[in-house]
């Protein structure tokens, strides 16, 4: 049965399976949709959405065994099944832990040399060419500008040559506070997205921005997803 | 030394049973002691409830600098340093428990903290707010929410244990080298 024009669009928006590429997204006016969380019940309800970012990055590693991926968003169970089901052998750091432990609400050490050097001795103290891959999740958008600038001189040099990185961006870059999420790997193109409280960010990036961030590796593409963020996908 | 030697002898079948005397059987020393527990400074009850069977606990008031050997389940709440190993039963840190050792055990749970490389043939539990600076190597773990991990993860498939003992009973000398006792890990080389 066909329905008319705007009827169809409507229950496509709302019906629209998960990983359907052709699914029209919900009007942007629409209040249920992709309004920032606001409702508490949308923020705290663990969410499964696809994942082009995911898919992609595990599209790189799929079929081999043994790599070395490097997680920073913490150790979860089920990262830690997926990608040791895959056969790799996985690293934990808790990069946030780690970043409150080091500065803790002090953002102005973060540009302090000693203070910097200290904490990439804690979190990413690794061999050169170490990583096959890395889920840096969203966490660079807590990190001021020197101590970002170092964190990712840092991921280069650990990550091998033709390695790739998955990173998240929130795509408003006026945001005076992000949720914090959990990100669980469902599938290898299913993410659960769990928010566990808000954090001001230190700074938030446009396209430019994250261009101008990853400058010295190979490429980085873009993904637009509902929460607002975009998935980057940096080759070393 | 008369009645020493009268308790060597044989008891005679001929000798009549008196009332009064003691069967033969009795005269032999035979009953074994009861073992007390090993080194616990914690009545038995409050023990890790999981544990089967024997299991030896180090409480929260004592600190162990060196190298600890278990062969049985043992249950630490105190301080230790150095390395511990229970290569055939399982290794509890509990709440209070802080290890800054290399640990080898059959099943790790781990409700306090470990600083140094964990091997575990079966499994690593690691319980909400326990704390884990190290690399991990076993065939199955367990991460709750609220856990602190930080290392490597490297889940080894055990090997086929049980394809090992079938040919035993077929090969008839016993010359050969000794297999690994059953339950013991099943470790590759070290990689570091």
């Amino acid at each position: 049965m066909k329905f008319p024009g705007p009827l169809r669009s409507l229950l496509r928006g709302r019906n629209a399976p998960p990983g359907n590429g052709t699914a029209a997204p919900a009007p942007a006016h629409s209040p249920r949709a992709d309004s920032p969380p606001r409702g508490r019940a949308v923020e705290d309800s663990p969410a499964t959405r696809p994942s082009r970012g995911l898919e992609e990055f595990f599209s790189h590693i799929r079929g081999q065994s043994g790599l070395t991926i490097l997680e920073l968003g913490g150790a979860t169970q089920q990262n830690v099944s997926f990608i040791t089901n895959l056969g790799h052998r996985l690293y934990s750091e808790d990069f946030l832990q780690i970043l409150n432990d080091s500065f803790g609400e002090d953002k102005a050490d973060q540009s302090n040399p000693g203070r910097i050097e200290y904490f990439l001795r804690q979190t990413l103290d690794y061999p050169d060419e170490h990583f096959d891959g890395v889920l840096i999740w969203d966490l660079l958008e807590y990190l001021e500008p020197a101590l970002l600038a170092a964190v990712v001189d840092r991921l280069r040099r650990v990550v091998r040559p033709n390695s790739y990185l998955l990173a998240f961006f929130h795509s408003d870059d006026k945001l005076e506070a992000v949720p914090i999420y959990t990100f669980r790997i469902m599938a290898m193109n299913a993410l659960q997205v769990t928010q566990r409280g808000t954090r001001s960010p230190a700074q938030l990036f446009n396209n430019r921005g994250v261009e101008r961030l990853f400058g010295k590796f190979e490429s980085v593409k873009f993904f637009l997803t509902r929460e607002r963020l975009r998935e980057v996908i940096v080759k070393a | 030394m008369w009645n020493k030697r009268r308790e060597e002898e044989p008891p005679h079948p001929s000798t009549p049973a008196l009332p009064h005397a003691p069967p033969p059987v009795a005269q032999i020393p035979i009953e074994p002691k009861k073992e007390t527990m090993p080194v616990s400074s914690m009545p038995v009850g409050r023990l890790d409830p999981e544990s089967r069977g024997g299991s030896a606990s180090i409480g929260k008031a004592v600190k162990i600098v060196g190298q600890i050997f278990s062969k049985e389940d043992l249950f630490i709440d105190g301080d230790v340093e150095g390395t511990v190993e229970a290569l055939e039963n399982k290794l509890t840190i509990g709440p209070h428990g802080a290890a800054k050792a290399g640990i080898k055990a059959r099943e790790v749970v781990l409700q306090g903290s470990i600083q140094g490389n964990v091997e575990a043939a079966e499994k690593v539990d690691i319980r909400k707010d326990a704390r884990l600076v190290g690399d991990v190597r076993t065939a199955r773990i367990v991460i709750e929410d609220g856990a602190f991990f930080k290392g490597s993860i490297d889940i080894v498939k055990p090997e086929p244990v049980k394809a090992a003992p079938k040919p035993q009973p077929a090969a008839a000398p016993a010359s050969g080298p000794h297999p690994a006792p059953v339950g013991a890990p099943a470790f590759g080389p070290e990689k570091r």
